[in-house]
């Protein structure tokens, strides 16, 4: 009744840190574990050995694509409402982008930034009838999701089109060119990566240093720099990895500058914020002067153009357009938010969850391919993990009461 | 008096906190007994613990009803026995017909087949009891609130109700159908249903309670016979020490014109009628104004119509304030204007539950923590804890979501965040509603302080007794349009009813 009355101070210490932490350490734990557990046991069972440079490489050339659509789709999720339509927006972006390179002959150069703009311009046409006339964006990405896929059959005559130039297949599966010359290891990706590393740490030290300075009780110092070290040991491992295979993906480039944005976005920016308020109380952002209507339009904005820019890569990466491009795509990007620990109704979610929640789906995916594991069981599997997650998610809530 | 039920020794702990401690009631047969005291006190802990919500064995202490013990082990449980709770917040599915409501979880059926005519027979003759004339088909939402609250009592009758507890069953209800309810209550009383009634409100208490329980801090003080009821006694009790002055003192220094409106009018959002008409008001610099006025005479309309036009359409008038003609089309910009509305209903629309503290008070400011599009966390933990401080708000840390503070606690975020957004006048809406009296008190002194600042302050208020009590003077509204003003040597709580109610004529008339 009246526990939050007292006066006493907040609770400090290594087991009050993790308890109000422990979804996010949480998450972390389940990708390593989960990651630990597909490396030995392919092993045993393949002899395969599941953190091949390759193997890593794959990871990410696979699965960049959901992360960066779910970067966007928690922006749409926090500010309580959803996006089915993005596997179909994407599949018919990367239709549009085949037919004005292939067909219509457009330097890359151009189509790329014209495909941002449709994708945009998508967002924009669906998110004004969800901000501006309330229609459940259920319904209206429902509706866009079946709009979108016919516009990809209808403007790809049921063939696929490609393949397309060089410099725009790059976009998936080139590797950032190594600046110390040809011989392995690949140094530039590895330096690369260590200054990640170290910026990654450095920003930490930086904000305990304020967190301090304000009187904020920081995270206790062991845990801050455990934690650290395994982020670090693990980044290093990965940069080692693909700098002794073929360097550095582009799109784990794009892919890393895009998450950083959007933390900084989330987390640190006045329309950020403002876009949590409006997914936690609507009606009360309103009325603190918080332009509701406006935000929840950029949202779906956002969504699109993001989409679009996933649509790219995915049709660099088949090096064709196909109508089939990005069927379900949707539903791993929706899983990978919920996993990520975003909340159903709005308001909450932050952007290294998603992260890790994509990577889980990700490596679960390609380790459950490489055990040969059946299509069907692969999907039960993921079903389980995004139903124990959610319900993890929602047991620690009532918990805390 | 043969008590119908007593509770003894009640203890219920939570972690961290015990909620109730060696409690005693005795209700008799028959009678309307009233529990007081302030929220936190543990009346709802305690009803919870009578109606099973905590089951037998989950508290210490003994409930014996009709004079044998009684263990429920939930709601089911005590509802055969006989005991319905009505919740504060009301539990119909306002979809559903007013017949479904009544018989829902207990509908009349043989085999899950549903008897409709029996019970619409049924249901017409539950109505007629608490006095609705209503068709058992009509949807519950289609009901206002006081007429809700009578079908919620109507269910509580097609159970076989012998004894009712009612938790402050006025709180959302004008002032007539309040009375319709209390004497409801009185006649239910004289059929034989034994009442409980939680409530704040002491004038109803002194009407229809025999007896008065009040708790304190989650224990008994005292129970008091209705010769010893009084206003004083009863505050005493509940907040443990003399309150002689419920108002903090106060020298009213007022200046110079800050905000004046002239012939406000508004039109309802979607029915086409004007809700507010003519509306002129003006407040000085150190000045608090009251507004006076039953439920619905659009008060909070005005309030909101004026703020950033949250509500209505075609409205039209003049505004000035601090000399200046300002732009008041969107919230923010009347928030630029320099103007903070305080919501009637802090939760819906004043908060962000979910969130801590320091992110609700920097929300209708969030340029005032950041450099350009950048938020500075520091800056805003310490904006916070400065309204910690200056406000009083008892939490452990700003980093406590708000969902967890009591009402008082609550309402002093939200007026930190709109002083934070640096406001001249305030308008303050219900801003007590739902806060004990110790809590009342602090916002009063706040309210003070801020016009002592030379702030504006507004105040909307259903409780006379505090308008009179706070304001410098008091504008009376009915239907939509100022009935009258008052200043604070001529009101009192017969004028402002007359004025309401010589306004009410003349609008018949016209």
């Amino acid at each position: 009744m009246s526990t939050a009355e007292t006066n006493k101070p907040a609770a400090t210490g290594i087991g009050a840190h993790l308890g109000s932490h422990l979804r996010e350490n949480g998450m972390m734990l389940a990708l390593i574990a989960i990651v630990l557990f597909f490396f030995v046991i392919v092993r045993a069972l393949q002899g395969v050995d599941f953190l091949s440079a390759q193997n890593i490489t794959n990871l990410f050339l696979q699965n960049s694509y959901v992360i960066i659509m779910a970067l966007g789709m928690l922006l749409v999720i926090v500010a309580g409402h959803i996006d089915l339509s993005v596997g179909s927006v994407a599949a018919f972006t990367g239709a549009v982008a085949s037919v004005l390179m292939v067909r219509m002959d457009l330097p890359v150069l151009m189509v790329i930034p014209m495909v941002l703009v449709v994708g945009g311009l998508i967002g924009a046409a669906q998110g004004y009838w969800i901000a501006y006339w309330r229609i459940p964006s259920f319904i209206v990405t429902l509706a866009g999701m079946l709009v979108f896929r016919g516009l990809t059959l209808w403007l790809l005559g049921g063939q696929n089109i490609g393949p397309f130039e060089r410099s725009f297949q790059g976009l998936s599966t080139g590797f950032i060119p190594d600046l110390f010359g040809p011989d392995k290891p690949n140094w530039t990706a590895m330096v690369l990566v260590a200054l990640a590393a170290a910026a990654i740490v450095w920003t930490g030290i930086r904000g305990r240093a304020r967190e301090a300075e304000f009187g904020i009780a920081p995270e206790p110092a062991g845990f801050f720099w455990a934690r650290n070290a395994v982020v670090v040991a693990a980044l290093l491992f990965v940069g080692w990895k693909l700098a002794s295979f073929r360097g550095l993906p582009n799109v784990l480039l794009i892919m890393s500058v895009l998450i950083v944005l959007y933390a900084f976005f989330t987390e640190s920016t006045t329309t950020g914020r403002r876009i949590y308020a409006l997914g936690g109380n609507e009606k009360a952002a309103k009325l603190s002067g918080i332009k509701t209507e406006r935000l929840v339009f950029f949202t779906f904005v956002n969504m699109g153009v993001l989409a679009s820019l996933a649509g790219m890569i995915v049709t660099a990466r088949l090096n064709s357009a196909t109508p089939k491009a990005g069927v379900g795509f949707e539903l791993d990007v929706i899983a990978a938010v919920f996993i990520g620990g975003a909340s159903m109704t709005g308001g909450s979610g932050r952007i290294i969850g998603v992260v890790v929640g994509a990577l889980i789906m990700g490596v679960m995916n390609n380790g459950m391919s490489i055990m040969g594991i059946g299509i069907d069981y692969q999907q039960v599997i993921k079903g389980l993990v995004l139903l124990a997650a959610v319900i993890f998610d929602v047991y620690n809530k009532n918990k805390q009461g | 008096m043969t008590p119908i039920l007593e509770m003894r020794d009640i203890t219920k702990t939570f972690p961290g906190v015990k909620a109730l401690s060696n409690v005693n009631l005795s209700v008799a047969e028959g009678e309307i007994h009233a529990i007081c005291g302030e929220n936190g006190a543990g009346k709802s802990t305690l009803m919870k613990v009578l109606s099973g919500v905590y089951p037998h064995g989950s508290y210490d202490g003994e409930i014996l009803y009709d004079g044998k013990p009684a263990r429920f082990r939930d709601i089911r449980d005590s509802e055969q026995a006989g005991i319905v709770i009505i919740h504060q917040e009301l539990a119909l599915v306002p979809l559903l017909s007013v017949a479904e409501n009544l018989f829902l979880g207990n509908e009349v059926a043989k085999g899950g087949v549903i008897n409709w005519p029996l019970a619409y027979q049924k249901t017409e003759a539950l109505l007629k009891k608490v006095g609705l004339t209503e068709a058992p088909t009509t949807k519950v939402e289609k009901l206002g609130v006081g007429k809700q609250q009578l079908v919620e009592i109507a269910k509580a009758l097609a159970k076989n109700v012998r004894l009712l507890i009612l938790d402050e069953p006025t709180a959302a209800l004008q002032e007539n159908d309040s009375q319709k309810l209390l004497d409801l209550m009185l006649e239910l009383k004289s059929q034989g249903v034994t009442q409980i009634i939680i409530s704040h409100k002491l004038n109803e208490i002194r009407r229809v309670a025999d007896r008065v329980t009040v708790i304190r801090d989650g224990s008994t003080v005292s129970t008091l016979t209705q010769a010893e009821i009084t206003e004083d006694r009863i505050i005493r009790d509940m907040v443990g020490r003399d309150m002689a002055n419920r108002y903090p003192e106060r020298t009213p220094k007022i200046g110079e014109m800050l905000m004046e409106v002239r012939n406000w009018s508004v039109m309802h959002p979607d029915q086409p009628r004007q809700v507010i008409r003519d509306v002129s008001l003006s407040v000085r610099k150190g000045e608090i104004v009251g507004i006076a006025g039953l439920m619905g005479s659009g008060r909070t309309e005005f309030a909101m119509s004026l703020f950033g036009r949250s509500y209505g359409r075609d409205i039209k008038g003049e505004v000035t304030l601090a000399g200046a003609k300002p732009d008041l089309s969107t919230v923010s910009r009347a928030i630029d204007a320099g103007l903070a509305y305080v919501t009637e209903d802090r939760k819906a629309l004043g908060l962000i539950l979910d969130e801590p503290i320091l992110r609700n008070v920097s929300l209708a400011n969030l340029e005032g923590i950041a450099k350009g599009f950048i938020l500075s966390r520091g800056r805003e933990q310490q904006v916070a804890e400065t309204y910690r401080g200056a406000m009083n708000i008892r939490t452990p840390s700003v980093f406590q979501r708000v969902v967890n503070l009591s009402g008082g606690n609550q309402q002093k975020v939200v007026l930190s965040k709109w002083l934070f957004t640096d406001p001249k006048v305030l308008i303050l809406d219900e801003p007590t509603r739902g806060i004990d009296v110790g809590a009342k008190f602090e916002i009063y002194n706040i309210m003070n302080d801020l016009a002592a600042q030379g702030h504006g302050v507004v105040m909307i208020s259903s409780e006379m007794p505090e308008l009179l009590g706070m304001c410098d003077r008091i504008y009376v509204m009915n239907e939509g349009r100022i009935a009258g003003e008052l200043t604070r040597e001529q009101a009192s709580q017969e004028r402002i009813m007359a004025l309401i109610l010589q306004d009410g004529m003349k609008g018949e008339a016209a």
